[in-house]
C-alpha cells in the first residue's frame, strides 16, 4: 500500500454542526391524517415549473423542475417536447430530486488542515479557497508550466472549468467517459466508417427489424431513448438477439439469447461475417457502392466457421447460422448495436471494428432501421481571448496511442506518479464531476499519483471517496440549482434545451461556471470570463440561434429543421464517407501502416482458474455510476448490490442466499465490505456479477457507507487497447471468502 | 366506468422509475412504496425466462380490504378505485392482512396508505404519475367497460393474466404475456 502523506480524510471532523442543524431537511409529506385532502391539497398547491436538463447521467434529458411557494423542489418531469425523453424520465431523473435535497451534501468549502497532528477539514469561505486555489494556478504555472495542472473531468461542471484551464494554459484534461468507457468503440467505428457513433447513438432503434446487442444491456442501462426504442422496437416485432455471458433484461426480451463464453465475442463477430459472405446473405450492392477492401475480408474470414467458433463461443453452429440469417433478412434494417461502455478486454477497438464492418456487410449504416445521419446545432461560441498554446497536453502524454482522439485519464494519473524520464510531469489535479477512486482501475496506482501531486482541488456536490483526497473541495450546487451551458443535441433532427436554476443553491454550495469565473478573475483571466452571470451567456447564444431566454424559459427545448439532408441515404446515392479512402473501410490500410491488424483477428484471453470466477459488473437501471448510490429516493430502489452467482457455483461453495461473503482478487486485493450472495441462473457458472457503483467507504455518505462491494477496487489488473490506450477491464478473476477477511485487521 | 390497468410484461424492464414517480407525485416517504417491481425467474441456464412485471394495488372489483375494514375508511369509488380516508383509518391493519398482494402499508403517520390510481391526476384527465413516465411505455391506463378504449383491446388481443385469481378478487391490474 502507499504510505500517504495524503490521507484520506472523512469529511466531517470540524465545525459542520452548526450548518447540519441549519440545513433544511428534506421536505415531505407534513403529518396530516387527511390523505386524500393532503394530496390534493400539495397537487394544488401553486408549483412553479423551471426548464432543466437532467444530470443524474450524461442522456441530459430535458425536463421541468417543479417547486412550491417555499422554494422546495417536489418534482421533476420529463419536457414532452425533448427527443432524448419524450417527456419521461428514467427512474434516475424522476429520482433526481435526491440529488438536491440529500442532506450528506457538501456544504461549504473546506480546506485541508493539520491540527495536533491529525489531518482534518476546516470549513473555509469561498474567498479563502479561492484565493488558496488562484495562488496555487499562479504557483504552478510559474514552477512547471501551466501544463503541468491536470483537469479530470465528467459533465456539465467539466466543461466550465475546461474553459478555465484553456486560458490559463492548460490541455493537459481527460474524462474516464473516453479510455475507460466508450473510446474504443469511436476508435472502431471511425476507422471503418469515417464517423464517430457519438452521444447519443444514431441507431434508428424505433424502426429496426433485427437488433443486435453484444453485452450491451439496454434497460439495465437506461440511456433514455435507447430504452425507449427497443420498447418501439418491441411493440413492432423486431427481433431481438443478445449477446451476454448473463441472462440480462435485454436476453430476457430477445428471441435468441447467445450465452457467449466472456472474452470470446470476436470469435463470434467474424464467424457471422463467415455466413454472411459465404451464403452470399450480404448486401451486395450497398458493399459494391460503399465498401472497400471486401476481398480481403472474405479472404480473411473464410477459416473463422461457425464450427470454428463454437469451441471458442460455446454458442452452437446452427445458432449462429440462424442469428446471421436473421439479420441478413432484416438488413439493412438490421443494427449491431456498438455498445457503449466497451473498454474489455484490450482488443476493444477491434471487436467495435468487428461491429462496424459487420454493420458494413447488412447495409445498416445510413439506412433506415438501421444507424442514421445525426445532426446538430452548434452553439455560438461566447466572444473571448484566443486560447494560449499550451506546450503539450493530453495529446502527448497519451502519444504512444495512435488513434486516442480524447485525454486518456490514466494516463494523466501515470504522468502525475514522479519518473525523471518524463517529459510530462504533472504536479497538480481539479476534478469535477467524477469519483475518480470509484472510476478508475488499478486503485494503487490512482493513490500512488494522488500522494504525489502537490495540489489537489474536487469540485462537487456529494462527499466522494476522491473529495476526501483533496487540499480543498469546493461544493458545487446541484443541475437544480445552477445554469449551465446550452444542451445542443445529436439526433434525428437538431435541438437545444436549456438549464434554468429551479431553486437557490442550498447550503453554501456554487456553480461551476462562478467557480471557473472567480478563479479566473483572480489570476488575471478575466477577459476570458466577460460576463456577470452565466444567464449573460446563454442569453447572448440563444439570440445569435434566433430564440431567446425568455421564450427558452417557456418551453424548455427547442427542435429544428434538419439542414444537412436527409437522415438516410436515397437508392444509389453517392456518398464519401469520412475516411482516408471516403469508402467503408473494411480493410484499413491506416491500421496496416502502423503494423496493426487491417482485419479484426481473434485473441485469445485468459479465462478464470480453477477456483476463481471472472468478475463482471454493469448498470443497474436505478443509479448512475458511484454519484447517485447515496441519493435518497435511488437508494430506496437499491440500497446495495448483491453477487450473482450461478447455483452450481452455490452448491460447490454451499453459499446461501443472502449470504455475506468477500472477494479476493488474482492479485490478492480484497473487497472492503461483504456482498450479499444473490444465487441466480441468470449468470453463468465461469462468471460472478454485481451492479457497480457500490461499496463506498466514506462514511459521510451516509446511506452508501459499506453497502455492497466496489467492483473498481477489484480491477487491478487491465489490458491497454493498443490503438487507443482503453484500459480493458474484465479480465479479472475473484475467489470467494465466506469468512471475513478483515476481523483480525485494525480498520 | 370501470378503471383499469394493462402492463406488458414484454415490455417492461423493471426500472422501477414508476416507484420513483409515484414516490414524488404521491409523497410518498423515503423507505415505503405503493407501487413496487417483481422480478420472476423460471428455467435453468440457457434455458431461461424472466418476467419483470409493476405491481401495486389491484382495485379489485370484489375487495378483502373494504370488506374486512371496520371503520369504512377503505371504500370504492367511482369508476372501481379503491381509496382509504385516512382520517376515518384506525390502524388496526386488517386490511393490510386481507391483502392477497401486500398493497397495503402503515403510514408513519398512523393511517393505511395504498395506490390510488393517482385519483387526483384522473380527476384532471390525467394518466396515473407511473404511468405518465414509464420510459418503456408498458404501462396502460383507461376504462375497461369502453370497449374502443385502449385498455380493451389490449386485453381483446393479447394473452394476459392477473395475479393470485385464486384469491376471488376480481383484481383488476392486468398484465400482457
Amino acid at each position: 500500500m502507499v504510505t500517504s502523506r495524503r490521507k484520506f480524510i472523512k469529511i466531517s471532523a470540524l465545525g459542520l454542526g452548526g450548518l447540519a442543524l441549519s440545513s433544511s431537511a428534506v421536505n415531505l409529506l407534513a403529518p396530516n391524517p387527511l390523505l386524500d385532502a393532503a394530496v390534493k391539497e400539495n397537487i394544488a398547491k401553486k408549483l412553479s415549473r423551471t426548464a432543466t436538463y437532467c444530470e443524474v447521467c450524461f442522456w441530459k434529458c430535458a425536463a421541468w423542475a417543479y417547486a412550491d411557494e417555499t422554494g422546495d423542489i417536489k418534482k421533476v418531469i420529463g419536457n414532452d417536447d425533448d427527443p432524448h425523453c419524450n417527456g419521461r424520465l428514467c427512474p434516475r431523473g424522476t429520482g433526481g430530486i435526491g440529488m438536491y435535497s440529500d442532506e450528506d451534501r457538501l456544504k461549504t468549502p473546506l480546506i485541508r488542515t493539520t491540527i495536533n497532528g491529525e489531518e482534518t477539514y476546516r470549513e473555509a469561505s469561498w474567498e479563502e479557497a479561492l484565493d488558496l486555489i488562484a495562488e496555487k494556478f499562479t504557483e504552478i504555472k510559474q514552477k512547471y508550466g501551466p501544463e503541468s495542472f491536470a483537469l479530470l473531468k465528467h459533465g456539465s461542471p467539466g466543461s466550465h472549468l475546461e474553459h478555465l484551464f484553456k486560458a490559463y494554459g492548460s490541455d493537459t484534461i481527460a474524462e474516464p467517459a473516453y479510455a475507460q468507457c466508450r473510446g474504443p468503440r469511436e476508435t472502431g467505428f471511425g476507422l471503418t466508417f469515417g464517423s464517430w457513433v457519438g452521444s447519443p447513438e444514431p441507431t434508428d432503434i424505433r424502426d429496426t427489424k433485427c437488433l443486435v446487442l453484444i453485452g450491451s444491456h439496454i434497460g439495465e442501462n437506461m440511456h433514455n431513448t435507447q430504452v425507449q426504442e427497443m420498447s418501439d422496437a418491441i411493440d413492432n416485432g423486431a427481433t431481438i438477439i443478445t449477446v451476454d455471458p448473463r441472462f440480462s433484461t435485454a436476453a430476457s426480451k430477445s428471441s435468441h439469447w447467445l450465452p457467449i463464453k466472456p472474452a470470446t465475442d470476436i470469435a463470434l463477430l467474424l464467424s457471422w461475417m463467415h455466413v454472411l459472405i459465404e451464403e452470399e446473405l450480404y448486401n451486395k450492392k450497398y458493399v459494391e457502392k460503399y465498401a472497400i477492401g471486401f476481398e480481403e475480408l472474405k479472404a480473411h474470414v473464410k477459416p473463422y466457421t461457425p464450427e470454428w467458433a463454437y469451441g471458442i463461443t460455446t454458442i452452437k453452429p446452427d445458432s449462429i447460422r440462424e442469428t446471421a440469417r436473421l439479420m441478413a433478412a432484416a438488413a439493412p434494417a438490421t443494427i449491431v448495436h456498438p455498445g457503449r461502455h466497451v473498454t474489455w478486454y484490450g482488443d476493444d477497438s477491434q471487436r467495435e471494428r468487428a461491429i462496424a464492418i459487420l454493420n458494413g456487410l447488412l447495409g445498416s449504416w445510413g439506412n433506415r432501421g438501421g444507424f442514421y445521419f445525426k445532426e446538430k446545432i452548434s452553439i455560438p461560441k461566447y466572444p473571448h481571448p484566443a486560447y494560449p498554446e499550451p506546450k503539450w497536453g493530453w495529446h502527448e502524454i497519451g502519444q504512444q496511442y495512435p488513434f486516442a482522439e480524447m485525454g486518456n485519464t490514466s494516463e494523466v494519473v501515470k504522468a502525475t506518479i514522479p519518473n525523471e524520464d518524463n517529459p510530462y510531469p504533472i504536479k497538480a489535479w481539479m476534478i469535477a464531476g467524477t469519483n475518480l477512486i470509484n472510476t478508475l482501475p488499478q486503485r494503487e496506482q490512482t493513490l500512488e499519483a494522488i500522494n504525489a501531486v502537490e495540489f489537489l482541488v474536487v469540485v462537487d456536490t456529494m462527499p466522494m471517496e476522491i473529495t476526501g483526497y483533496a487540499d480543498v473541495v469546493l461544493p458545487e450546487c446541484t443541475y437544480l440549482e445552477r445554469y449551465d451551458g446550452i444542451r445542443s443535441a445529436t439526433n434525428r433532427h437538431p435541438s437545444i434545451a436549456v438549464r434554468i436554476p429551479a431553486v437557490k443553491p442550498k447550503y453554501n454550495s456554487k456553480p461551476a461556471w462562478w467557480i471557473s469565473k472567480q478563479i479566473g478573475d483572480r489570476i488575471g483571466l478575466g477577459d476570458y470570463f466577460n460576463y456577470n452571470d452565466f444567464e449573460e451567456v446563454i442569453e447572448w447564444q440563444l439570440n445569435k440561434l434566433g430564440t431567446s431566454l425568455d421564450e427558452m424559459k417557456k418551453i424548455g427545448v427547442k427542435n429544428f429543421e434538419r439542414t444537412s439532408g436527409p437522415l438516410f441515404l436515397g437508392e444509389g446515392q453517392d456518398y464519401v464517407f469520412g475516411t482516408p479512402s471516403g469508402k467503408i473501410e473494411f480493410y484499413s490500410q491506416e491500421l496496416a501502416d502502423l503494423g496493426f491488424d487491417p482485419m479484426p483477428v481473434y485473441t485469445h484471453h485468459p479465462q478464470p482458474p480453477q477456483g476463481f470466477y471472472r468478475l463482471n459488473y454493469g448498470r443497474s437501471p436505478m443509479h448512475t455510476f458511484s454519484r447517485t448510490i447515496n441519493n435518497p429516493y435511488l437508494s430506496d430502489l437499491k440500497s446495495e448490490n448483491t453477487l450473482w452467482v450461478n447455483p452450481r457455483v452455490a452448491r460447490i461453495l454451499d453459499l446461501k442466499k443472502d449470504q455475506p461473503v468477500w472477494l479476493k482478487n488474482q492479485d490478492g486485493i480484497l473487497s472492503a465490505f461483504p456482498i450479499k450472495v444473490r444465487v441466480t441462473e441468470r449468470i453463468r457458472w465461469d462468471s460472478v456479477y454485481m451492479y457497480h457503483g457500490f461499496g463506498h467507504n466514506n462514511k459521510k455518505l451516509t446511506r452508501a457507507f459499506g453497502k455492497g462491494a466496489s467492483d473498481a477496487e477489484l480491477i487491478s489488473q487491465i489490458v491497454v487497447d493498443p490503438l487507443m490506450g482503453g484500459t480493458g477491464l474484465r479480465g479479472n478473476f475473484v475467489s470467494i471468502l465466506t469468512e471475513d477477511p478483515h476481523k483480525n485487521t485494525m480498520v | 366506468m370501470r378503471y383499469a390497468m394493462v402492463i406488458d410484461t414484454l415490455k417492461c424492464v423493471g426500472c422501477s422509475d414508476c416507484v420513483v414517480a409515484c414516490q414524488t407525485e404521491n409523497n410518498v416517504p423515503h423507505g415505503y412504496c405503493r407501487d413496487w417491481i417483481t422480478e420472476a425467474v423460471s428455467g435453468s441456464y440457457p434455458n431461461l425466462e424472466l418476467e419483470l412485471r409493476s405491481e401495486r394495488c389491484n382495485h379489485c372489483a370484489n375487495p378483502p380490504c373494504v370488506r374486512c375494514c371496520p371503520t369504512g375508511a377503505s371504500h370504492v369509488v367511482e369508476g372501481g378505485i379503491v381509496l382509504v380516508t385516512a382520517d376515518q383509518c384506525i390502524g388496526c391493519g386488517a386490511c393490510i392482512e386481507s391483502c392477497p398482494y401486500d398493497a397495503r402499508y402503515q403510514h408513519p403517520d398512523g393511517y393505511v396508505d395504498k395506490c390510488t390510481f393517482c385519483h387526483h391526476r384522473l380527476e384532471k384527465g390525467q394518466q396515473p404519475a407511473c404511468v405518465s413516465v414509464c420510459p418503456t411505455k408498458c404501462m396502460y391506463f383507461g376504462d375497461l367497460d369502453d370497449p374502443n378504449s385502449e385498455i380493451s383491446q389490449l386485453l381483446k388481443n393479447r394473452k394476459h393474466k392477473t395475479l393470485s385469481p385464486e384469491a376471488g378478487t376480481d383484481p383488476h391490474v392486468f398484465y400482457l404475456i
